[in-house]
């Protein structure tokens, strides 16, 4: 049992209020911290899949034929084809429209409809999506279709840009796991050292207790209901700051729609995640007092 | 242990054969320490402030393992015996400090009920001879004051009620009348009587020969320098009592 029950009259013998100590802040202040890293790696790691998805198998292939007529002709052409082809699972041309509002958008036109934006050389774009398989013999041979369609086009795999991306936030969510594990060590350090500490404080009574008979399980089970509890009030304060902090930030980042920022979420199983680490810690917390004690305990003849 | 010492030890409740104890590296603080204690019988403990009483009465009560030779206990061996066996040897031993050892924030029934509720007596069942004892010790009225409220006297009737409450077998007091006034003395050592009478073997650490003097029968073991001068309980302090 995580909290082990015990008689009334038996808890007495720590006289101790609770949250006496450091411990119930130090914990709440570790879980928060705790929380708060996990969520950030939990999202992290969602938009580097939601990247790496995204591009895996997404092409762009820019078409810079001189002549417009030429060039739509060339992507019409273009997109034709490749969607006959077995290894593609779709090809879009990007439409003149659509790459004016995306260019108006980095040249202060919001609405594409700048005569200086309508006046720019465009290249035709077309986005090809390949099917799963083996990507570098599918590149080649979309590379040898463009080169038969629009001489002199460039194909753009955008794992070649976004890549880098990708991986960045992937060693985030790494570097954030880490450090959520290095405060679960912390945490239980703290444990531990309460453990240590009670002992200490309380070694008169427990060497009395120890003469008339009490068993090494008696004992430890005093001392692991009481740490049980401040860890568990220091873990549910820190998990109300934390879930009060990610609700702030998530209700931030719901308002954020554009680029990468939008592929960050924590999703059903990142929520559950971070609902399940404070019961986690408790009974983390709770074994390794348990431990530690017993331990200390068999020291005491 | 010798031929002739397992005989004399027929039915002992507390053999020592041999034993020495020292702590660290140094020199021995008990050595070559033999003797038996009898079921019912009782004893007194003397010798000079230094001399091993106290060492010697940690190891009667499970305190403290023998750095050499042979402790049994109600017929086993305490160097062989598991730790995890200890308690339930423990609670068949009731102890009585000099400095009463009381947990401080625990009423004096508390205090006295602690071995019943560690032994897993319920509370209800425990209330009764917790009351009764309160009531043999005197202390009825003073039943929810805490140790630091209780004069010396008082606090050393509610140690002794706590180490008797679950009618051990062996009742080891050590210096149990060195806080309190001769007459407080003479009445602890009233209750320690009666214990022996309903069967307890008490084994008493004490420096005062006068006390010594007030029991029938009891066996006298002195130490001195560490060694035990009288390890058969034999020679009987001189029965002159007044």
């Amino acid at each position: 049992m995580i909290i082990p029950r015990v008689p009334v009259q038996h808890r007495r013998l720590l006289p101790e209020p609770r949250l006496s100590g450091p411990t119930p802040w130090v914990i709440a202040i570790l879980m928060m911290l705790t929380l708060l890293a996990a969520g950030a790696g939990v999202g992290l790691a969602r938009a580097a899949e939601a990247i790496g998805e995204a591009i895996a198998g997404r092409v762009t292939v820019q078409i810079v034929t001189p002549g417009p007529a030429a060039r739509a002709e060339q992507a019409a052409e273009l997109e034709r084809s490749a969607a006959r082809e077995p290894y593609v699972r779709a090809a879009r041309q990007v439409g003149q429209d659509e790459l004016l509002a995306t260019l108006g958008q980095w040249l202060g036109s919001a609405g594409g409809d700048d005569p200086v934006l309508r006046s720019l050389p465009l290249p035709a774009l077309v986005d090809i999506d390949l099917a799963a398989g083996d990507r570098a013999r599918q590149l080649a041979q979309l590379k040898a279709l463009v080169d038969e369609i629009a001489p002199g086009a460039r194909v753009i795999p955008h794992a070649e840009w976004l890549g880098p991306v990708a991986r960045l936030i992937r060693s985030l969510a790494w570097i954030a796991g880490g450090l959520v594990l290095m405060m679960i060590l912390a945490s239980g350090a703290v444990v531990v050292m309460t453990a240590r500490a009670a002992l200490g404080t309380h070694y008169a009574t427990i060497e009395m207790l120890h003469l008339i008979g009490a068993t090494d399980r008696q004992i430890a089970r005093l001392f692991q209901r009481r740490i049980a509890i401040d860890t568990a009030y220091g873990i549910a304060l820190g998990t109300a700051v934390a879930a009060a902090l990610l609700l702030l930030v998530g209700w931030q980042w719901s308002r954020v729609t554009a680029g990468l920022a939008a592929t960050a979420s924590l999703g059903t199983g990142g929520w559950a995640l971070l609902l399940a680490l404070p019961l986690l810690a408790i009974a983390l917390a709770a074994l390794t007092a348990r431990q530690t004690l017993l331990a200390a305990l068999k020291k005491i003849l | 242990m010798t031929g002739a010492a397992t005989q004399r030890a027929g039915g002992a409740m507390v053999e020592f054969d041999n034993v020495g104890l020292r702590y660290g590296p140094d020199g021995e603080i008990l050595s070559d320490i033999s003797f038996n204690l009898q079921p019912g019988s009782f004893y007194f403990l003397t010798g000079a402030s230094g001399a091993g009483k106290t060492s010697l009465l940690r190891m009667l009560y499970l305190a403290q393992r023998p750095s050499r030779g042979i402790v049994r206990l109600f017929g086993e061996d305490l160097g062989s015996m598991p730790r995890h066996r200890l308690p339930g040897f423990r609670r068949r031993i009731g102890v009585v400090f000099q400095d009463f050892r009381l947990i401080p924030h625990l009423s004096a029934r508390d205090n006295i009920a602690l071995p019943l509720r560690i032994a897993g007596v319920s509370e209800e069942d425990l209330a009764g001879p917790v009351g009764e004892m309160l009531s043999w010790i005197g202390l009825d009225a003073r039943a929810e004051a805490r140790p630091a409220t209780l004069s010396g006297g008082e606090q050393q009737r509610v140690a002794i009620a706590r180490a008797v409450i679950a009618r051990p077998q062996l009742l080891v007091a050590d210096e149990p009348t060195g806080n309190v006034d001769p007459e407080m003395a003479m009445r602890l050592l009233g209750l320690f009587e009666a214990l022996n009478r309903l069967g307890t073997t008490v084994v008493v650490a004490t420096h005062d020969v006068h006390l010594i003097s007030r029991i029938d029968n009891a066996q006298m073991m002195r130490l001195e320098k560490g060694r035990l001068s009288d390890p058969t309980g034999a020679l009987r302090y001189p029965p002159n009592r007044s």
